[in-house]
């Protein structure tokens, strides 16, 4: 029996039940093929019309399972488009149809599918956005291999590079997220049983993907991506210009830890800003900017402004700007961290050293060695033209 | 030539190179710092969760054109019934994704990115705070914003009426259906 973990549902204001032009997206994830992501889907499709909503089936992958197949009997499908590419007629969702019989709600598997050029849209998440901007909800089936931030890490653990991604972004603005939890020896019991794939393509798969060690692994990054998700949805409402905009930055946090971003006044910095505020989020963590200032040191017009911007830009994300006048960068950062309690430090892209700087041991690796136990992340710089420009 | 020669020469070389090597720095390019800098600065203001694709495609255009720095700015509204200096975790949660989708089209590129986050009692009011602080070149909106999200019709008036800036409004055209939203974000933000 497959377990459930759910990322709560963020709440809709008066205003938004009102005036709604979005609709919701479920998102049922699963570690891999066969853990019962479709079935969950159909599933709930089935609640929807016992409910009386109009529901209906815009794209169904069964893959010649008769459990599948099964459940959706009774549910309205609407049929596949055909799209010509090199004289071959493949079959696709079709989004036009969707859009025209505008159901409440409909069911699409495989959100991460490649559609066939010629189609409208390159992805399958592009023609669910679609949707859901025309007020469809839509609930979909996604494996956890198919995120883009994981797909290295994915392809490390497994050794297989899954080539259809879709971006973090689309998950994270799902309505909700489902997991759909089975041990990997009970997956695997339903591979060999003919539960997953079809026989003659079981041997191929417990030789390839279907490794216990493999399963555990993603159903390890599944479940974190999930505690992650529901860690991000506990701090934002969609609440708009209302109390809850303070609740949400009064809210308790889930883990004691403490972030301190290393800024300059320089455009690049807004991004690390961001990132680190964005990871500050997900830990549920406070965030410190701090610029140590070199003593004496006078600010460029450019500075001044990059500066008021980052201050501005720390006010409005809560977070505490610090600035500490000293020589010795490291020392600076090593005190801050002591007294502030920082357990994570991100840092931007040094600027090339001159002279005898060059000879000097990075920052990043000073920090280390003199701040055991604090974790430390350097962030990309991609704000400025000749980073850009780099192969 | 003796020794003692010898020995200053070499001295007075290693001197010579430590010294260059302290003020050049490496490849013998000038630092960032001091390279000619693009001087002209196109904001790019935006409140709601998407912008239009020709918007920043206009962006791109003038930025190639006259070397100048794109500045998308984030737009946030600061409820009455809270202080104008609070902070707005809700609204950036939406507003901080698309302003790096932006930034990361923008840098593909290679146009020069400098973002901005301004707060205000509305959209207008956050763009004139905007304005009093810093002087843009160009203004880049789309006519089709949703009031109801950011810069109305009365908004793009004002503009035209009281910012001292070349502002370029876009017309919203039939092809114009694509917009750039947090959800283009490449990779884990």
């Amino acid at each position: 029996m497959s377990e459930e973990i759910t990322a709560p549902a963020v709440p809709l204001t008066e205003s938004e039940s009102a005036d709604r032009r979005r609709g919701r997206l479920k998102v049922f994830l699963g570690m891999a093929a066969g853990v019962g992501k479709t079935f969950r889907m159909l599933l709930e499709g089935r609640i929807e019309l016992q409910a009386g909503h109009d529901v209906v089936i815009g794209l169904l992958e069964t893959h010649g399972r008769a459990e599948t197949a099964e459940l959706a009997e009774g549910l309205p499908i609407l049929p596949r488009m055909r799209v010509s590419y090199r004289q071959t007629v493949l079959e696709e969702m079709d989004l036009a149809a969707i859009l025209r019989r505008a159901p409440e709600v409909c069911l699409i598997d495989e959100l991460a599918h490649t559609n066939a050029p010629g189609t409208e849209h390159a992805k399958r998440y592009e023609d669910v956005e679609e949707i859901l901007a025309a007020g469809i909800d839509v609930v979909s089936t996604l494996n956890v291999q198919h995120l883009e931030s994981l797909n290295d890490h994915i392809t490390e653990l497994s050794g297989i590079r899954v080539r259809e991604t879709i971006p973090d972004a689309i998950l994270a603005r799902a309505d909700e997220v489902v997991l759909i939890d089975v041990t990997p020896e009970a997956l695997l019991e339903r591979l060999r049983a003919g539960k997953v794939y079809p026989a003659e393509r079981i041997d191929a798969a417990l030789n390839n993907f279907f490794k216990v060690e493999n399963l555990a692994a993603l159903r390890e990054v599944a479940l974190r991506q999930v505690a992650e998700e529901v860690g991000a949805k506990r701090l934002t409402t969609e609440l708009v210009g209302s109390r809850e905009e303070s609740l949400a930055a009064d809210a308790p946090q889930a883990v004691g830890e403490r972030l301190l971003a290393l800024v300059e006044p320089y455009s690049g910095a807004q991004r690390l800003v961001r990132r680190a505020w964005r990871s500050a989020q997900r830990l549920g963590a406070e965030l410190d900017l701090l610029w140590v200032r070199p003593p004496g040191r006078r600010l460029s017009e450019d500075e001044e402004r990059s500066l008021a911007a980052l201050r501005q830009l720390a006010s409005v994300l809560d977070a505490r700007m610090l600035e500490e006048e000293s020589d010795d960068v490291a020392a600076a950062i090593v005190d801050v961290v002591s007294r502030r309690g920082s357990t994570y430090i991100l840092v931007g892209r040094s600027r090339p050293a001159r002279g005898l700087g060059r000879l000097r041991v990075p920052l990043p690796q000073r920090l280390m060695e003199r701040l055991p136990g604090v974790d430390v992340r350097i962030v990309a710089d991609r704000s400025s033209r000749s980073s850009a420009e780099k192969p | 030539m003796s020794a003692a020669t010898v020995f200053i020469i070499a001295a007075a070389g290693v001197l010579v190179g430590i010294a260059a090597g302290y003020w050049l720095p490496p490849h013998g390019r000038l630092p960032s710092r001091d390279r000619p800098r693009p001087v002209r600065r196109i904001l790019l203001p935006f409140s709601g969760e998407a912008i239009s694709r020709r918007s920043l495609e206009a962006a791109v255009r003038l930025a190639k054109a006259e070397n100048a720095i794109v500045m998308p700015a984030f737009l946030a509204r600061v409820p009455m019934n809270l202080p104008l200096e609070t902070a707005l975790p809700v609204q950036c949660a939406r507003g901080m994704p698309l302003l790096e989708a932006i930034e990361q089209r923008l840098v593909a590129q290679g146009i020069s990115v400098d973002s901005r986050v301004g707060r205000g009692r509305s959209a207008r009011d956050a763009l004139r705070k905007l304005l009093d602080e810093e002087h843009f070149d160009r203004i880049i909106v789309s006519a089709d914003e949703d009031p109801k999200a950011g810069l109305g019709y009365d908004d793009l008036r004002w503009m035209l009426e009281r910012v001292p800036a070349e502002i370029l409004i876009l017309r919203t055209a039939p092809e114009d259906t694509r917009r750039i939203s947090a959800n283009t974000v490449s990779g884990h933000f």
